[in-house]
C-alpha cells in the first residue's frame, strides 16, 4: 500500500493519492494533497472543502456537480455558483481533485 | 495530466508509422484482494496461475465455439492493422488489432493445437510466461471492445471478445482490473457505478425538481421507487452526477413531462451500465441485469426505457431478453422472467430506448420545439460504438445512426455530418470505452482520442461545428476530459436529449 508522510506521521492511501481511512484527514494532510495537485489553498478552495465534507457526513458520497455549484452559489453569491468557477479552483475536475484534497473515494463510474 | 499532451493531427488518412514498445508498461491498477473477492475472483495471484490460465482459457474455448473460430481464422491479411483508435494515436504496433490478438492466439496455438504442441517455433506458438501475462493485462487494456476493426474483417473476427476472453482468464487467476471491478462491487452493494445511496439520489432528484422549476415554472417530476409507474427508466448513474451527463436527464423528464408518461427511476437498479460485459463475465452480466429485473417487477412497470448509455444499450438490446426476460427469450423454466414477460406491455418494444421513445411521440406529433433555442449550435453526431456497432433502434436496418440524427434535425436548425469514414458504423471510439475510462489510463485515453479530434476538429474547420452531441455517458465523459487537451472546450460534448431540453416547448399539463 502507498502512503504519504506529513509532519512525521505516515498515512495510508490508495495507488492514485485518496486516503484510505476518512478519518485520518486534517487540515495539514489536505494542503500536502493540494500541493501534490500544484494547487495552493486559498480560502475560496477551502470553502469549497468543508461543504463537501458537509455533504458526505450526511449522504456518504461527494455531491453531484450540479448540487455543488448550487450550494456554493447559495453560500458565496451567484457568481460564484457555476461549473467555471469551481473549475478555475480544481483545473482536474471539482469532482475528483476537490475529492481527493478534501479526503474522501473518488467518485467511480462513467464520471 | 498537466504532462499529458495531445499528439500533432496527421493527414488522413494515412498509416501510422511504427513506435514497437512505446505503450509498454504495467496496465491499469490492479484489482486488491477486496475488490477482486467481492466478485468471487481470487484476491491475488493464484500460486499455479499457469495451469488455471489454460485450463480457464480450455473452459471459454470450449463454452463459446466463436472464440475457437476466432483463434483459428485469422489470416494476418492486415486489413485490420489501422482501423484502431488506439493504434493509430500510440503507434505501438501491438495495438495493432491482429497483433493483440496474437498475443493470446499465440498461447492457444501452444496449448490446444496439434502443431503448436509439437512444433511450437514454425507456428509461431509461445508459453504463457509470467512475462506473456503481463503482456496481456497490459494490452488487452488498451483495446476498448469498440469492433471497429470488425467491420473490417473479411472473416468477421469479433475482436472485442478476444480482449473479454482474455480479461476474463487474467481475472479468475486475481489479475483483475481495479476500475471496472470495483465498480462492479458497487452496483451489487449500493445499486449504482457511482456508489450513490438512496438518500443521495433521493436529495440530487429533489434538488433537480427545484432548479427546473426555477427555469421553468413547471412541476416537473424526478420519480424515485414509484409503485404502479408506466415506465421505469434504467440510465447511467452519471446521468445523475456529472456534467453535461445531468443535462439529458433533464431533457427525458422534460419529455414524459410534455407526454404525460406516469414514470420512475430505481434506487435498486439506479444504473445502466453494465461493466460484466467490459470484464468478459457472463455471470457478472447476468447478475447486474437482474438487478432491473427485481426492480421492474417490484415496481409494477408496463415499460422500461433505457437512457444515454452506449454499452447499456447493447446489453439491454442484444441480452436483456436471454438474461432477464426483458424482451421475449429467456428460458421457459426461468419463473421470474415469464412473470416479467406477462407483466410488460407487449404493444411497445421492451426495452425501448429512450431515443426511439422520444423519436415515436416526434413522429405523432406529440412533441412541440421551438428550434431557434439550438440556433447557438452547429451540431454534429459522434456514434457510440456500442450503439452503432452492438444494437439497433427502431424498425429498420441502420434505424440506431437515424433516429438520434432525426431528433437532433426535429430540435435544431444546423446538423452537419462528419467524415463519412468515421460516423455510424464505421465511427471511431471515443478512446475511454471498454472499461478503460480511469485516470491512471488517461496518456491511453488522449491518444486513442486522436482519429475523433481529428476529423472533429476537420468539421470545426469547415462548418463551425460547436456541439458535439452523443448517446453515451462514457463518450461525454471522456470527451469533456480530453477535448481540453486537444484545444477544444470541455463543453462542446453534449447529449441528444439535451438538445432536447433546449428546444421543448411545454405546456401546462
Amino acid at each position: 500500500m502507498a502512503s504519504i508522510e506529513v509532519d512525521g506521521k505516515n498515512y495510508e492511501t490508495d495507488e492514485e493519492g485518496y486516503l484510505v481511512n476518512l478519518s485520518d484527514w486534517n487540515k495539514e494532510i489536505a494542503d500536502y494533497i493540494a500541493k501534490t495537485e500544484s494547487i495552493e489553498m486559498s480560502d475560496q478552495h477551502w470553502e469549497v472543502i468543508n461543504f463537501l465534507r458537509e455533504y458526505f457526513d450526511e449522504y456518504q458520497i461527494a455531491p453531484a456537480v450540479r448540487v455543488l455549484t448550487k450550494a456554493i452559489g447559495k453560500k458565496l453569491g451567484a457568481e460564484k455558483g457555476n461549473s467555471e468557477y469551481l473549475y478555475g479552483l480544481f483545473p482536474y475536475g471539482p469532482g475528483k481533485q476537490a475529492c481527493k484534497i478534501a479526503g474522501l473515494p473518488k467518485p467511480t463510474g462513467c464520471v | 495530466m498537466a504532462d499529458i499532451t495531445a499528439p500533432a493531427y496527421r493527414t488522413i488518412p494515412i498509416v501510422p508509422a511504427l513506435k514497437p514498445g512505446a505503450m509498454e508498461g504495467k496496465g491499469p491498477y490492479i484489482a486488491n484482494d477486496k475488490h477482486q473477492e467481492a466478485l468471487g475472483f481470487p484476491g491475488q495471484l493464484v500460486d499455479n496461475w499457469h495451469d488455471k490460465a489454460i485450463a480457464k482459457m480450455g473452459e471459454l474455448l470450449g463454452k463459446f465455439r466463436s472464440l475457437r473460430v476466432y483463434m483459428d481464422a485469422c489470416v494476418h491479411c492486415g486489413a485490420c492493422a489501422d482501423k484502431c483508435h488506439y493504434f493509430i494515436g500510440t503507434q505501438d504496433p501491438k495495438n495493432m488489432p491482429v497483433a493483440r490478438q496474437d498475443l493470446m492466439r499465440s498461447v492457444y496455438r501452444r496449448y490446444f493445437t496439434f502443431a503448436g504442441k509439437y512444433f511450437p517455433k514454425l507456428v509461431g506458438a509461445r508459453d504463457l510466461t509470467r512475462e506473456v501475462l503481463d503482456e496481456w493485462y497490459n494490452y488487452f487494456h488498451q483495446c476498448s471492445e469498440c469492433r471497429r476493426c470488425s467491420v473490417f474483417c473479411p472473416y468477421g473476427i469479433d475482436t472485442a471478445e478476444v480482449t473479454m476472453a482474455a480479461r476474463e482468464i487474467l481475472a479468475s487467476i486475481g489479475m483483475g482490473q481495479k476500475y471496472s471491478n470495483e465498480i462492479i462491487g458497487k452496483v451489487h452493494k449500493i445499486g449504482n457505478n457511482l456508489g450513490l445511496p438512496e438518500p443521495a439520489l433521493r436529495d440530487t432528484l429533489e434538488g433537480l425538481e427545484e432548479d427546473v422549476k426555477d427555469d421553468t415554472g413547471l412541476d416537473i417530476r424526478f420519480p424515485l421507487d414509484v409503485k404502479g409507474a408506466e415506465v421505469l427508466l434504467i440510465t447511467p448513474s452519471a446521468d445523475f452526477f456529472a456534467e453535461p451527463h445531468i443535462d439529458g436527464l433533464i431533457g427525458y423528464a422534460k419529455v414524459f413531462h410534455a407526454t404525460g408518461t406516469s414514470w420512475t427511476l430505481s434506487s435498486m437498479a439506479s444504473e445502466g451500465a453494465n461493466f460484466g460485459m467490459f470484464i468478459g463475465s457472463y455471470d457478472q452480466l447476468r447478475k447486474i441485469a437482474l438487478r432491473i429485473r427485481e426492480a421492474a417487477l417490484e415496481l409494477g412497470v408496463k415499460r422500461i426505457v433505457v437512457g444515454e448509455c452506449g454499452h447499456a444499450w447493447r446489453v439491454a438490446y442484444s441480452f436483456w431478453n436471454t438474461l432477464s426476460g426483458v424482451g421475449d427469450g429467456a428460458d421457459e423454466t426461468d419463473r421470474f422472467a415469464q412473470m416479467l414477460q406477462r407483466q410488460l406491455d407487449h404493444r411497445y418494444k421492451q426495452p425501448t430506448h429512450i431515443c426511439e421513445f422520444t423519436w415515436d411521440l416526434i413522429q405523432r406529433d406529440a412533441l412541440k420545439f421551438d428550434k431557434s433555442k439550438n440556433d447557438k449550435y452547429v451540431i454534429t453526431f459522434h456514434d457510440s460504438c456500442n450503439v452503432a456497432r452492438g444494437s439497433r433502434m427502431g424498425d429498420t436496418p441502420g434505424g440506431q445512426f437515424e433516429i438520434p440524427r432525426n431528433i437532433i434535425k426535429a430540435v435544431a436548425n444546423n446538423f452537419v455530418e462528419m467524415d463519412p469514414n468515421t460516423t455510424r458504423e464505421r465511427t471511431f471510439c471515443c478512446g475511454g470505452g471498454g472499461g478503460l475510462l480511469t485516470d491512471d489510463l488517461m496518456d491511453l485515453r488522449v491518444k486513442g482520442a486522436l482519429p475523433r479530434m481529428e476529423v472533429l476538429n476537420q468539421a470545426v474547420q469547415q462548418h463551425g461545428v460547436n456541439y458535439m452531441a452523443a448517446i453515451c455517458a462514457i463518450c461525454k465523459t471522456q470527451f469533456s476530459k480530453v477535448m481540453p487537451v486537444y484545444g477544444f472546450d470541455r463543453r462542446m460534448v453534449g447529449g441528444v436529449h439535451q438538445l432536447v431540453s433546449n428546444a421543448i416547448i411545454l405546456g401546462d399539463n
